[in-house]
């Protein structure tokens, strides 16, 4: 097998604070194929972000460590210098952050920030680089893209303001684009417009994705693959229809039994995970997932390998349960860890 | 635009009418203030000082002499109490004085805390932050008469007693038309005089500025646009550490133009316009405090408004005019 565009291989973040090392993303692999799009999906602090900032070398700085590897077509990133960083970022891979309305520079019109990135990597005079600016806001949406790309950040909705960090990633033709909760932030109505924008650029022009998220519903409709994170590792992943109709982890099936459905009998109250994500300040041995996981049992303080646990593939995961017992527990009613809606 | 300017050329005409009553009632409320008796001379008889009050008119209501003082200011025949000289004729003697102090400084304060303020923010918690944070201290913490004196014995008089020649003069002014280089020679110790405190407080203001700009998430967006650090420091952190920065340094050099640096200007004796106050207060000769007072708030008045329009052109956010854009 020939190694894909983007690989990433026992990627270690570790950020020193007052109170002691705490280790962000613990040994992460995973890769990425052209025109493929990758989610990684967790609750709030599991690492994903700091996952995704890595991948550019954004997460750099006086207290933070980052270990393992993470190739761009062979060319590795991790510990790269300045100039190779540089010149990766905004033209082989792009970047769109979680909240568009602190993302734009405040005090410089929008088109002058798109015109800053395309001439930081090309040699091209301001005219050039205006009207390619203005290029971009059009396809990405934006109406009367010339005259708004002479408005301030601040003269955009929250909704104009995310096509138009999109547009700013697409300005140099990545062949990655990293999306961090690229929805979040906006209401849902404009969260589809923008998904369905990412998906048609995935298609169109064969961009790859890497997606950062905590919306299964978002996951559901563009993901290729997924990985879910807890507490700082991936706990399982494999192709989304595995991971969503097969899933292995109890954390996903929490996770997966946390989402509301419109169909089927409505539940008392929602299905959710009981106690908190452990702290990655003094992280328990064993599977971190053991406190909190309703199955748990004496394997689980010895830390389970993310493999193949099934029939052999890509759809791996980190528990020590018999494969064979797991389609019975994940459907114990909600309360229990498991899809939540009992099946009658 | 248009109406912004009215409203505040208005506010600007209204302070002023306030400023000028304030300090002329004050001056007649003050004990010892009477200038009939202190023109009159030691021990003048009450027809003497009779005289004088009918001369000069002390004995008509106070509304009718302050309107008489506002009357001189502006038709610049205002004459001093205590040696009978026009008094705008010497404020101007002392305006070039005063400028030429008040811009080399703030161009000095500017750049050096401009450069200590960004090396304190690049090396945070570091030995030579830790280092800057001591001497940014002991800057603003030395009263500028005494760092002057320190200045001028030191530097101007005994280090030219030791190398024979004047490397820093010991105070007094040249004008800039008799020589440009002599000018600037003696005008070097007071500047930095003047500037010392103000380095010191700007460069701590500006470090903390950089430092929470650094965390923002458009300094992380232009790092993943892959623009140099050089680029992201200036054109994303810095300009945007800037704003407040350069409010406060229009309301210092407002204070300083308009004659507010009377220490720095006595000890090192440019006779300029401070130092012209200075000698009024101590002869409580009213016509030329009341001068100098209108002088300075002019000044501060005046740069308020311009920072309000610098303000606005630095941070598009802020607009003069409400409902000018509304999002």
């Amino acid at each position: 097998m020939s190694e894909p565009l983007l690989s990433v291989d026992e990627l270690e973040v570790t950020f020193r604070t007052e109170d002691g090392a705490v280790r962000a993303v613990d040994r992460v692999s995973f890769g990425l194929e052209r025109g493929e799009v990758v989610s990684i999906v967790g609750e709030s602090g599991c690492g994903k972000s700091v996952t995704a900032m890595s991948l550019m070398g954004l997460t750099e700085g006086p207290n933070a460590s980052v270990g393992g590897s993470v190739r761009l077509d062979g060319q590795e990133l991790v510990g790269a210098d300045g100039e190779t960083l540089r010149a990766v970022r905004g033209d082989r891979m792009a970047m769109v952050f979680q909240n568009p309305m602190t993302s734009l520079n405040p005090v410089h019109r929008i088109g002058n920030q798109i015109v800053e990135q395309i001439r930081a990597h090309r040699d091209v005079g301001k005219r050039e680089a205006m009207d390619r600016a203005v290029e971009l806001l059009d396809a990405v949406g934006v109406p009367d893209a010339e005259e708004r790309a002479r408005s301030y950040p601040h003269e955009f909705s929250g909704g104009m303001r995310q096509r138009a960090m999109i547009a700013m990633a697409l300005s140099l033709d990545p062949e990655i684009l990293i999306a961090d909760e690229p929805t979040t932030a906006l209401d849902v109505t404009i969260q589809a417009q923008i998904i369905e924008l990412l998906r048609k650029l995935n298609r169109e022009r064969g961009l790859a994705v890497i997606l950062i998220t905590h919306d299964l519903g978002v996951v559901a409709e563009i993901a290729d693959r997924v990985a879910v994170m807890y507490a700082g590792r991936i706990v399982e992943t494999g192709s989304l229809d595995e991971v969503f109709y097969d899933p292995r982890h109890p954390y996903t099936w929490g996770l997966l039994g946390s989402v509301p459905r419109v169909g089927g009998e409505r539940p008392r109250r929602l299905a959710q995970i009981e106690g908190q994500p452990p702290s990655l300040l003094n992280p328990p041995s064993g599977c971190r997932f053991r406190a909190r996981c309703p199955h748990a049992f004496n394997m689980c303080e010895s830390e389970p390998e993310l493999i193949a646990r099934g029939e052999p593939g890509d759809h791996l995961d980190r528990c020590w349960l018999e494969i064979a017992e797991r389609p019975v527990l994940r459907e114990l009613p909600s309360g229990q860890i498991g899809l939540g809606v009992p099946t009658s | 635009m248009a109406r912004f300017a009215i409203r505040r050329i208005g506010s600007m005409i209204l302070v002023l009418f306030a400023v000028s009553v304030l300090t002329f009632l004050i001056f007649n409320v003050i004990p010892n203030g009477d200038p009939a008796v202190r023109m009159a001379g030691k021990q003048p008889t009450a027809t003497q000082v009779e005289a004088i009050r009918e001369e000069w008119g002390f004995n008509e209501p106070i509304y009718t002499q302050y309107a008489k003082t506002m009357e001189n200011l502006f038709s610049g025949n205002m004459i001093s109490y205590f040696n009978q000289l026009n008094v705008v004729e010497e404020i101007w003697k002392g305006v070039p004085r005063t400028f030429a102090l008040a811009f080399g400084a703030a161009i000095i304060w500017m750049a050096f805390a401009m450069a200590l303020g960004l090396w304190s923010a690049m090396k945070a918690g570091g030995k030579s932050d830790t280092l800057l944070n001591v001497f940014a201290l002991i800057g603003i913490s030395m009263p500028v008469f005494w760092l002057g004196a320190l200045m001028n014995q030191y530097l101007g008089f005994e280090l030219t007693q030791v190398l024979g020649f004047e490397l820093f003069p010991n105070g007094g002014y040249v004008e800039f038309s008799n020589s440009p280089f002599e000018w600037f020679h003696h005008m070097l110790l007071p500047w930095f005089a003047l500037s010392i405190l103000f380095i010191g407080f700007y460069s701590r203001v500006l470090r903390a500025n950089i430092l929470e700009t650094m965390d923002e998430d458009y300094v992380r967006t232009a790092r993943a646009k892959g623009l140099s650090e050089r680029r992201v420091l200036i054109h994303h952190v810095l300009r945007n550490s800037m704003i407040s920065v350069v409010t406060l340094w229009g309301l210092d050099f407002a204070v300083v133009i308009g004659g507010g640096a009377i220490l720095t200007e006595t000890v090192f004796n440019l006779q300029g316009v401070g130092q012209y106050a200075a000698d009024a207060i101590g002869q409580l000769d009213q016509p030329p405090i009341m001068a100098v007072t209108m002088f300075g708030a002019f000044f501060v008045v005046f740069f308020n408004a311009v920072i309000d329009i610098v303000y606005a052109a630095l941070d598009p956010r802020i607009r003069l005019e409400a409902g000018d854009t509304a999002t």
